[in-house]
């Protein structure tokens, strides 16, 4: 960044500081799978809105994948018309009850609010989600207006952040919008993968009824690639959108992963969250509910795992990563949160295999001890075994939470799409569009396991790429 | 929803054959594919693999085995009523091409899953030995259209029953003993008969493919819950099977994942025996 903004003359007065968020305390709510920070009330939300200084050129709406007009919508916030705050949110983001929850926000607007050079940073996800709760807790419909129909039909494959975002785009720019998921239920990793203490499933399926509600039909059940293929789909449609996620879940490749106990993170969460596993045998869908449960992996969604773990009644549940605290890239927050919940972090450990009985119950692993090396592609250093500090952590259950790759179920069964070594989709990084005429993709198809607003801002790439086309044919 | 037109008891009530309104699915279906069936809200997504589809009335068609809770509830579904989702064509279809000779063999339900495969292998014009068994005659089914889906068709049960008194693999030796020239088998059942009847065309040096059916959440590649070993190499059944090349699978380790909830599944199917589960409003 050349130079600061300049931010307009303060007027002297005291300092307020950053609004804590109330939360559900650790000890309580790791015994339960409801929403851990409870919200703010208006009254913490105007007084944190206050801190904002409106900024001429705002830092953070640079740091933002979708370009939300942050200093605006907190603006509404601080003068009480939560409506106002709605509306400005909606311009830009079509999920701003999910984002306000799951963004990296330390690393996007927070990270670089003006605020934050001296002071905690304006807590802009909180307030995000403040507007999108208070909006949906008054049930009105407050739905923004809609452009005139252009007569123009769009496919959207996947109803994951990618997907939502472009159908919340193109079917107020005046285009009919179809939604397919091959899950029974809408939403993506939203539904299946981000539990619900993390992101309640009304939420998610109010963000997809606000979608119904402006007029897009949303299609459960449809496997494109299996039930219909894009090429099908491009008879009956305009222009095709996929935004089908990573897919297939990633495993260590070390012995012993088929004992009775290892799963995936996407098994063990789409039990958990989809299926509602928690709440077996009330819900039929079985997970075996281990007291000694080991995660593999740093991200957010191993977070997810090791706290869900708590909340199934395990007695131990710790973190395996094989690098250090510095190099987890979960949200800090959720590090936090695990942290606060009592998940036991094992750092710079890697396991080497598992250990079962005769009849397949897991009983152990066995890991290795790394140091930190030279930095490796990723620029983070690269993890080095140390020989000989072998040692064995007894557990009963494992869940496996290094990544995805792509999922070659669509992309195997559409000629003409131009796939790179991984298997994801080709795409113009700042279009979305593919090789394939009419074909636009975005989300972790194309880049791989990523966030679910780096999903949403390709999503809106996709669709003012899709727009235009549908628009002037280009 | 998808609703349930035509409904049928075999082998006295413990096993169901179900016809199906779903259009799409029916469209798109081969032989070898799979769909995913759930009852209602609460319930599980179980997968099976289509015995038979009707593409101008839009119907496709399951028969299944009642084993447990889930099971038991769908047995609950009448004729006139639904399915909550009914999710497919999933899976790979079977690779059907004219190599001369081929027994096709079908133990239990596995006999449903064969019958597609065997009509498709017939209607390519290869000479199709069929073989199907069961424990006993009571609980045989699919005959009528296993004979129309082969040139000949043998019968054992254990007890002896009907047909030939004994495994199905006793006949396969018997069949490729007399038909050297036999150069595919498809053999679909019990794991231990899929194993057994792998263990004889080994000695045959035929190729053999068997359908797997590991425990899946999705079906789409997603979870990753179906892994089976297939020669040394992790596969996911929903995506790239569920049909493998028998003589490379890893049957003990598909055993003892299938067992990974049984505990689970008894106390769950005990209490839905015990009538205190379903509460819902499907129907049922």
């Amino acid at each position: 960044m050349a130079e600061e903004t300049k931010a307009p003359e303060a007027p002297k007065k005291e300092k307020i500081p950053r609004q804590a968020m109330p939360e559900q305390p650790p000890e309580v709510r790791r015994h339960n799978f409801q929403e851990v920070p409870l919200g703010y009330t208006p009254e913490l939300a105007m007084k944190e809105a206050e801190r904002c200084i409106q900024c001429k050129d705002p830092r953070c709406k640079q740091g933002c994948p979708v370009e939300v007009d942050i200093p605006g919508f907190i603006k509404f916030i601080k003068e009480g018309d939560f409506e106002g705050a709605i509306r400005k949110l909606w311009e830009k983001n079509a999920l701003p009850a999910v984002c306000g929850r799951v963004c990296p926000q330390e690393v996007q607007c927070e990270g670089l609010c003006i605020i934050g050079k001296k002071d905690a940073p304006v807590a802009i996800g909180y307030l995000e989600k403040f507007a999108a709760d208070y909006q949906r807790n008054q049930g009105r419909d407050v739905l923004p207006p809609k452009a005139a129909p252009t007569g123009k039909k769009v496919a959207v494959v996947g109803s994951g952040p990618a997907g939502l975002t472009v159908a919340g785009d193109l079917i107020l720019k005046g285009h009919d919008v179809h939604i397919f998921e091959a899950l029974h239920g809408p939403g993506g990793v939203l539904l299946y993968g981000i539990p619900e203490f993390r992101l309640p499933k009304a939420i998610v399926a109010s963000e997809c009824n606000y979608l119904e509600k402006l007029g897009c039909t949303m299609e459960v059940n449809a496997v494109i690639g299996r039930s219909e293929t894009v090429d099908e789909l491009l008879e009956r449609f305009d222009a095709v959108f996929l935004g089908v996620g990573a897919g297939l879940p990633m495993f260590l490749k070390v012995p012993g992963e088929h004992y009775i106990g290892v799963y995936s993170s996407n098994e063990y969460l789409t039990r958990s969250n989809l299926m509602k596993a928690y709440d077996f045998p009330n819900y039929d869908t079985p997970l075996v509910r281990g007291k000694k449960v080991a995660t593999f992996g740093g991200g957010n969604v191993a977070m997810d795992s090791a706290r869900t773990a708590l909340r199934l009644g395990a007695e131990k549940s710790y973190i395996i990563y094989r690098r250090g605290r510095e190099e987890l890239p979960a949200r800090k927050e959720e590090i936090h949160h695990a942290e606060e919940e009592g998940v036991e972090f094992m750092l710079l450990s890697a396991p080497v295999r598992f250990t079962g009985t005769d009849d397949g119950f897991l009983t152990g692993v066995e890991c290795l001890r790394m140091e930190l090396g030279e930095p490796d592609a990723s620029g983070r250093r690269r993890p080095v075994t140390m020989p000989g500090s072998e040692f064995i952590v007894d557990i009963d259950t494992a869940v496996i939470s290094i990544g995805s790759s792509a999922n070659p179920l669509l992309t195997k069964s559409t000629p003409g799409l131009v796939l790179n070594k991984w298997g994801n989709i080709v795409a113009d990084p700042k279009t979305g569009k593919t090789m394939k005429p009419k074909v636009w993709a975005g989300g972790d198809i194309v880049t791989g396991a990523a966030t679910v607003i780096l999903a949403a801002g390709a999503g809106r790439q996709a669709s003012n790429s899709i727009h235009d086309f549908l628009t002037f044919g280009w | 929803m998808f609703e349930i037109v035509e409904r049928q008891e075999l082998a006295q009530g413990t096993i169901i054959s179900n016809w199906i309104k779903a259009p799409k699915i029916a469209a798109k279906a081969q032989p070898g594919q799979f769909v995913i069936l759930r009852a209602n809200e609460k319930g599980e997504r179980i997968p099976l693999t289509m015995a038979d589809t009707d593409p101008e009335k839009g119907l496709i068609n399951i028969i299944y085995m009642v084993i447990g809770k889930s099971t038991a509830l769908f047995k609950t579904l009448q004729t006139g009523d639904s399915f909550l989702d009914v999710i497919g064509p999933l899976g790979a279809a079977t690779h059907l091409e004219k190599v001369g000779k081929v027994v096709c063999v079908g133990g239990g339900t596995g006999i449903a899953v064969l019958h597609p495969i065997a009509r498709g292998l017939k209607n390519l014009g290869n000479q199709v030995f069929g073989i199907i068994g069961s424990r006993s005659k009571d609980l045989l089914i699919m005959e009528d259209r296993m004979q129309a889906a082969s040139n000949e068709l043998m019968i054992c049960t254990d007890d002896g029953t009907y047909g030939h008194k004994g495994f199905v693999t006793d006949k396969l030796k018997e069949t490729l003993e007399k038909n050297k020239d036999i150069s595919l088998a498809v053999c679909i059942g019990p794991v231990p008969m899929m194993r057994a009847c792998c263990n004889v065309t080994k000695e045959y040096n035929v190729h053999t493919l068997v359908s797997l059916n590991p425990i899946m959440v999705d079906g789409t590649g997603m979870c990753g819950c179906c892994r089976v070993r297939v020669g040394g190499e992790m596969k996911f059944a929903c995506v790239d099977g569920p049909e493998f090349d028998g003589h490379q699978v890893d049957f003990d380790e598909l055993n003892l994942r299938l067992r990974s909830y049984l505990p689970e599944e008894k106390t769950s199917y005990d209490q839905f025996k015990a009538g205190h589960t379903h509460k819902c409003s499907c129907g049922s």
